[in-house]
């Protein structure tokens, strides 16, 4: 149904110390899709995407963006981090964090000028933050924090956005924007990965889905695959979502 | 001079190692210095105190790069690793010292100066060295600020920007080594790495901007490198170090008590500030209701039905009347036309100002 593969990835098995807390993960992530990767807390969700993006070294398995090494096509990919895996009292300010997405296009040494300031702008804008600017970023709400890092991403103006849990402790109203702004880069032909934990929103957020318990269990359209079957196969216990009509 | 130097640049550095939460990482590094100032001056059996930080340099980087290793390789935390290496490179350190004191050599004599530090065995060329490396340490930071930053903010997402983050922090570690090991003539093996977190311990509480910070934790070091210097000066026998770390720990105290924003003192006026407005505003809250329930606002009634309201004090009374809110005739009160627009209105303004 969908032409292009924009994350291929291959026997990709990942361990911390003796379990393995990927096993043999064979992927293939059309291009353009929203995918939600649900599973239980420990079965691998961030541990898939941080392998992906190199953050981890897999024990085996490779990653290919576009059929090409992920080292070469970096570029074309932004990343989302969880918002509690920074110190959010450093000393900077909002418009800096975003700033910093641009810091990969420009390579070591050189600052950032005017015309990264002003993709910067428009990313504020574009999540809703511009009047948040100049504030410091341990002033920020949760909710704002997370639309900061989000703004990030949108800087690097990448093909494939990767994000780890941006709707974990955040209100409902930035909540909806985050997904208004996740369905417009879909409608814009990008491919976003979310890390997602609520699966009564997953039909509606959602199109595409991978189940993932230390094994992938599934992937496809959530219309075709988002049963009982298999949330129960990937829970454990007998999980049923009543999935509107 | 040589101890505003150093101050300035043990500032500085000690400002990502505050950001990086590594703050314990000077001290290992300081006291992992000790044998290697110890095996340079038993290789030579010389004082030439190049030769003796070089050898400080060296057992430094080794102890740092140990220390890394035990907490990427094995399950103990850093704190630990931190720990052993601190106190297995300073016993080792020691048990060399001890064994040289022993030796019939004249020159021995002056090599417990490092323990502590002595400003007064600086000589202009130590200085010269310092200021050069300050030189270097500053043009790198220079170039390197924007690199710098963002590891030091969100390591993980700088890898996937496709920096090597592994040689953005080797550069800001072998830094901060370099600065401990020139210190360590100063301000001695251990109390260096007081020097290197009171400065910017001290300027975080004033800026909320990593570039001030760095500046300020700078001025921070040299002056407590001047005064220190100074008083330590003024008397006989009084050891530098812990003169300058004295120094720098009343900058250090001053800065949290007095800053504007993240001080104790600003801290505690804020907050009784904020309880007084708010007693005031529930005072007053109650009394618009109270006159609500008549048609004339200004109906006087009797203080006497305040005393059932919690708060409520002569205090909290004499303020309303003195903002001109409430009036006082007797034993009776009554409120204000503009009293009683401000309370109407301060429901509105309570929830706006959250929103914000």
């Amino acid at each position: 149904m969908k032409n292009k593969i924009a994350v291929k990835v291959d026997d990709l098995t990942v361990a911390y110390n003796y379990k393995p807390v990927l096993w043999d993960i064979d992927l293939e992530i059309p291009e353009g899709v929203l995918m939600a990767i649900v599973g239980p807390n420990g079965a691998g969700k961030s541990t898939l995407i941080k392998s992906i993006l190199g953050i981890l070294k897999p024990i085996a398995g490779s990653v290919s963006i576009y059929g090409k090494p992920y080292e070469d096509q970096r570029s074309l990919v932004a990343y989302v981090p969880q918002k509690g895996s920074v110190d959010w009292d450093f000393p900077t300010t909002a418009l800096d964090v975003v700033k910093m997405g641009t810091y990969g296009s420009l390579g070591w040494i050189k600052r950032p000028g005017l015309k990264q300031k002003k993709a910067a702008l428009e990313a504020l804008e574009k999540v809703g933050m511009l009047p948040f600017k100049n504030r410091q970023i341990s002033q920020l709400s949760g909710g704002q924090q997370q639309r900061i890092f989000l703004a990030r991403a949108l800087v690097q103006n990448a093909s494939i956005y990767f994000m780890d849990e941006p709707f974990q402790g955040v209100d409902a109203t930035t909540e909806i924007a985050i997904i208004n702004i996740l369905k417009e880069l879909r409608k814009a032909g990008k491919t976003v990965i979310v890390v997602h934990h609520d699966l009564q929103t997953v039909p509606e957020y959602f199109d595409w889905v991978t189940f993932l318990n230390v094994k992938k269990i599934a992937t496809g359209p959530v219309k075709d695959i988002f049963n009982d079957d298999n949330l129960t196969k990937t829970y454990g216990i007998n999980y049923k979502v009543s999935i509107q009509e | 001079m040589g101890t505003a130097i150093l101050g300035a640049i043990t500032g500085m550095l000690g400002s990502f190692a505050v950001l990086r939460k590594q703050s314990l990482l000077g001290d290992a590094i300081s006291h992992a210095a000790l044998p290697g100032i110890a095996i340079a001056f038993l290789i030579t059996g010389a004082k030439d105190s190049n030769t003796l930080l070089l050898g400080a340099l060296v057992s430094g980087l080794i102890g740092t790069f140990w220390i890394r290793g035990i907490i990427t390789k094995t399950h103990l935390k850093s704190d630990t690793a931190l720990g052993l290496i601190l106190s297995l490179f300073f016993g080792f350190g020691m048990l060399l010292l001890t064994y040289i004191q022993k030796q019939p050599n004249a020159n021995q004599a002056g090599l417990d100066k490092y323990l502590f530090g002595q400003a007064a065995t600086l000589v202009e060329r130590d200085v010269w060295l310092m200021a050069i490396v300050t030189g270097i340490c500053l043009l790198v930071l220079l170039l390197f600020w924007k690199e710098f930053k963002i590891l030091l903010f969100d390591a993980d997402y700088t890898k996937t920007l496709g920096f090597n983050t592994k040689t953005i922090d080797i550069l800001i570690t072998s830094f901060i080594v370099l600065a401990i090991v020139l210190g360590l003539q100063t301000v001695g093996v251990v109390l260096m790495s007081a020097m290197l977190l009171a400065p910017a311990a001290a300027a975080r509480q004033w800026t909320n901007s990593l570039g001030v910070m760095v500046i300020l934790a700078a001025i921070f070091g040299a002056f407590s490198g001047v005064f220190g210097t100074a008083i330590s000066a003024t008397q006989n026998n009084l050891s530098t170090g812990p003169v300058i770390v004295i120094v720098a720990s009343i900058f250090v105290l001053l800065s949290f008590v007095f800053s504007p924003s993240r001080g104790l003192l600003f801290k505690q006026i804020r907050f009784i500030k904020n309880r007084r407005d708010l007693e005031l505003h529930k005072t007053l809250a109650f009394m618009y209701n109270i006159a609500e329930t008549h048609e004339d606002i200004t109906h006087p009634h009797a203080i006497k039905i305040l005393n059932n309201f919690q708060g409520f004090t002569k205090g909290t009374l004499q303020k309303l009347v003195h903002k001109n809110y409430v009036k006082l005739d007797g034993n009776m009160w009554y409120m204000t036309e503009e009293g009683f627009k401000t309370a109407s209105n301060l429901y509105n303004q309570q929830t706006t100002g959250d929103n914000e």
